[in-house]
């Protein structure tokens, strides 16, 4: 029975979200710090150098770390506050086991370890080993992800594991795969600077990647042109050389019908194409129909926009293009970055100084958190679940029977399917908070409460943990030493600047202790997550994401290490692909032709608007964090609907009104911002807050078939006044 | 430019601005006024626009904040930064707020003193940046040498302006168009704004509606 044991508002009250406004022993009282410890926010995949002070072994503040090349001090409000989650009032500190009716009761460690395992042999007997699940999270480190990973294959041999990075960077990732063969950001973002025009679309790089701002506007210094694709005019695109306010959805539009106007300009690197590519051909011939004029219908913008575009992006000299989760966020998510790359192997402008391709990632190991084998088809190293020789590598280096390792498992939402199906009765979580970032809420809860056995590893009462039968009080990134792996595929090192409070316990204990609770205890004998480190590097040695040279102090002496790193000579690759040689066999980049089509659900006579969602600055993720610290609270204290006055005329709405805006699945309620800096037949709601608040009860349960990333950027939807 | 090019000056940079608030977060961050910010960050209009725009003190080389000080409570220090109000002799009065042409001095009643922007002195008088323009994120605010931010930056860094009749030459620089050597900010009648209303270049319904 997995269903919280009391009413929301006494669990709210006793376990928060409560706020914390002051750091530890208030403003006055601070002092001078006993330490100042350097290390990285943990707040987004741009995971930014920060010096943390510690005083009487709290942290108590931050100060710039301006030496660390990435960032050189700067941070945006998150990272500015980010001290100000430790020492908090909610913090865990003791397992808690639900009892219906009576709310959470504190256990000691031992009992609720020896009632874990207990659960979890008993499902398994029961129902099979798949019939007992893991999730886990992209803000986990190397070392966390590949224990996760192998926790599952090997102490659980449950072939279902899978992660939040699926909501994330799945379809980038299956996009670069594809075409390029390996899935990382290209360059590194030095690289920004130097490209005389960059494409940003689909991210809104103010409030989800604040550091990547200097970059930009430093290329733009340098002489840069900046296009910007966005359904609404976000701080980059107010000053962008042209904005393309595109509906949500319609990117292939914008990105063939440039194709087919530098193809009839004479735009294309043939050159390069005949020497680096396969499937070109294929692509130009199914370009002929994305005219300018059928571009426009499809992107919902002037044609004449589209024609800019290619004349700006067509015959530069070198260029950059970038994508996020507005282009990925789709049921043709893989398809829509697919056809953003195609512009950029088209004029063979890769794998050099100033000229390249970067996705950007959102979580904070957003990159490294999929390299370490706990998506539900990959292995350590970037590796194929169902390789053979891949299978034999894990194997070898696990001390398992290849036969051992469990194949392919089910994908994040289809595994919550699962369990809403009654196919998957048991659950360990860590780092995930579905019941807000989820889409489709209401499913997802009614899922959770049909658990028979549901644990959750967090340092916060998060909206999940509420669901779960045992509660343990883990670690925040602080209080544990790890690396995590940059937008840009620098593998860095996370210091542990403080230890876990008296009671919590570091992530990696708990799961060694429940491994050694179910008789793989040989196979985590850890005393350290550098012992996991170096397991790591002989795993990942020889895949994709090598890590195999790369050493924590490497990485100290370095300031990060980029792989692909083989040996400890190796110097790492900060850029890929240089001298367009590509990661398949044949060394080329395999482009496919790119047809657009609509999303699972277009707005139609009964739910009229599109709903898109996304981020603000101040919040992350499904905000277990952020919505308990004070100034960032202050900053944005609830999610608001954004729509065009046009719009807002029409609906009888007037700005600071309460509206209603609700799809098939589900409503929320949320104050209208009228605003006209966003299309008229789209609303925006960003999706960090619960209940009544979550945007996540609009959105659509339907996914991309080869990423599985859910379409969170476009549903119908319609809007009345509350 | 009075400033030696290899002195450390604070420059502002509007259009890069994206709002994000980091310096108002760093602000209150700082050791001499913990838990209070005192930078401005304004949102020139959100209804029309996203445009954002921050304000630090300008530090006057010739304060009018201290100037129209009844009590002698503004001071600057010998290398030219505009401190808060002394808290013993500073009366509350608020001529200072309403003198200052950038809108900067604000009086707080919690302290009962005016509290404005000191350029982080206690930090930029032992050789660290201001909290502010070390974490912008976007470069909107910098403090860094003259010729590196001439090496950098497009358009010309100015710090002389005139409000209507009043010179003001301040410690601190923006950045402009290369063809404006000073800030003019004339007085313009209202009733000649009701009559310009100005184009809406920001309207995306505006944007769509292009051939």
């Amino acid at each position: 029975m997995a269903k919280p044991p009391l009413p929301l508002s006494q669990l709210i009250a006793e376990y928060g979200p409560h706020l914390s406004h002051e750091p530890w022993g208030g403003w006055t009282t601070r002092g001078e710090p006993d330490r100042v410890v350097p290390t990285h926010c943990c707040f987004c995949g741009q995971q930014c150098g920060i010096q943390l002070k510690v005083k009487d072994e709290k942290i108590v503040g931050f100060e710039p770390w301006e030496a660390f090349p990435f960032n050189r001090g700067k941070l945006c409000p998150k990272g500015v506050k980010r001290y100000m989650q430790d020492e908090h009032p909610d913090r865990l500190l003791t397992p808690l086991e639900r009892h219906d009716g009576r709310g959470f009761a504190p256990i000691d460690w031992n009992t609720a370890l020896d009632r874990a395992a207990r659960e979890i042999q008993r499902i398994q007997q029961t129902y099979g080993r798949d019939g007992f699940a893991v999730l886990t999270g992209a803000s986990l480190t190397n070392e966390k992800a590949y224990l996760m990973g192998k926790f599952a294959r090997v102490a659980l041999r449950t072939a279902n594991i899978d992660y939040n990075g699926r909501l994330c960077m799945v379809s980038a990732a299956a996009a670069s795969k594809k075409i390029f063969g390996i899935d990382r950001s290209a360059n590194p973002w030095s690289d920004l600077p130097k490209a005389k025009v960059i494409l940003v679309a689909g991210a809104d790089i103010a409030e989800c990647a604040p550091i990547t701002t200097d970059y930009l506007w430093q290329a733009r210094e340098n002489g840069a042109q900046l296009i910007v694709l966005d359904p609404r005019m976000t701080p980059i695109a107010r000053t962008a050389d042209l904005f393309i306010p595109v509906r949500s959805g319609g990117d292939i539009g914008v990105f063939n019908g440039m194709l087919h106007v530098m193809i009839a300009r004479g735009w294309i690197n043939r050159e390069f194409i005949a020497a680096h590519v396969t499937g070109w051909d294929a692509v130009e011939a199914s370009l002929a129909r994305y005219t300018p004029e059928y571009a426009a219908a499809v992107a919902g913008v002037p044609a004449s926009m589209i024609i800019r575009a290619a004349e700006m992006w067509g015959p530069a000299e070198s260029s950059f293009l970038l994508h996020a989760r507005g282009i990925e966020h789709h049921s043709k998510g893989v398809e829509n970055c697919m056809a953003a790359i195609n512009l950029v192997v088209a004029t063979g402008r890769i794998g050099r100084e100033g000229s390249g391709y970067a996705m950007i990632t959102g979580q904070g190991n957003g990159q490294g958190a999929r390299e370490q084998g706990q998506k539900c088809d990959q292995l350590p190293g970037a590796r194929d679940i169902e390789n053979p020789t891949h299978r034999e590598h894990i194997a070898r280096v696990w001390g398992v029977d290849e036969s051992s390792i469990p194949h392919t498992g089910l994908s994040a939402v289809p595994l919550l399917e699962a369990i809403h199906a009654g196919r998957i009765k048991g659950l360990l979580l860590i780092c995930f908070n579905p019941v807000v970032s989820l889409p489709d809420g209401d499913f997802i809860r009614d899922a959770l409460s049909r658990l028979e056995f549901f644990g959750v590893i967090d340092f916060f009462m998060s909206e999940t943990a509420r669901y779960a039968d045992i509660v343990f009080p883990g670690s925040l990134m602080e209080e544990d030493e790890g690396t995590t792996t940059n937008v840009e595929g620098r593998v860095i090192h996370h210091r542990q600047v403080v230890r876990p409070p008296a009671g919590a316990r570091e992530d990696w204990r708990i799961i060694c202790d429940i491994a050694q609770r179910l008789g793989a205890g040989d196979k985590f004998a850890f005393q350290s997550t550098r012992d996991i480190f170096e397991e790591l590097r002989r795993a990942s040695k020889g895949g994709v994401a090598d890590y195999g040279g790369i050493t924590w102090e490497r990485i100290d002496r370095e300031m990060g290490v980029f792989w692909p790193c083989p040996s400890a000579d190796h110097p790492g690759t900060p850029r890929l692909y240089e001298g367009g040689r590509f990661a398949h066999a044949d060394g080329k980049a395999h482009l496919q032709p790119i047809e657009w089509r609509p999303a699972a659900e277009e707005p139609d006579d009964d739910f009229p608007i599109v709903l898109t969602t996304g981020r603000v600055v101040s919040q992350y993720l499904s905000g277990t964090q952020t919505r308990r610290i004070g100034p960032l609270v202050d900053q944005y204290p609830e999610p608001r609907c954004e729509m065009h006055p046009r719009l807002a005329a029409s609906l009888g709405v007037a700005d600071g009104d309460m509206v209603r805006v609700e799809s098939r699945r589900g409503a929320v309620l949320v104050h209208a911002q009228v605003v006209k800096t966003i299309r008229p037949d789209t609303v925006f709601v960003p999706y960090h807050w619960p209940l009544d608040q979550s945007a996540n009860n609009c959105t659509i349960r339907a996914l991309d078939p080869i990423s599985k990333i859910p379409e969170f950027k476009i549903c119908a939807v319609r809007v009345s006044k509350a | 430019m009075s400033t030696v090019m290899s002195e450390l000056a604070f420059f502002i940079d509007y259009s890069r601005c994206i709002g994000c608030q980091a310096c108002v977060q760093a602000c209150e961050e700082c050791d001499t006024h913990r838990g209070r910010s005192l930078i401005h960050l304004e949102t020139i209009d959100r209804r029309d626009s996203v445009q954002t725009a921050p304000q630090v003190c300008m530090h006057c080389e010739d304060p009018i904040c201290a100037r129209v000080c009844p009590a002698d409570a503004i001071k600057q220090t010998p290398d030219g930064v505009v401190q808060s109000s002394l808290k013993p002799r500073c009366i509350g009065c608020s001529n200072c707020v309403l003198a200052c042409p950038f809108g900067v001095p604000k009086y707080d009643g919690d302290v009962d003193q005016m509290m404005k922007c000191d350029m982080c002195y206690d930090r930029t008088s032992t050789g660290r940046r201001p909290m502010c323009a070390t974490v912008c994120p976007s470069g909107a605010l910098a403090f860094a040498k003259v010729d590196e931010i001439m090496r950098t930056r497009q358009g010309r860094a100015v710090n002389d302006w005139q409000f209507g009749d009043e010179r003001v030459t301040t410690k601190v620089f923006v950045l402009v168009p290369t063809e404006v050597t000073r800030v003019a900010v004339p007085v313009i009648p209202l009733s000649s704004l009701r009559r310009r209303r100005p184009p809406d270049p920001y309207d995306v319904a505006a944007l769509l509606e292009a051939p």
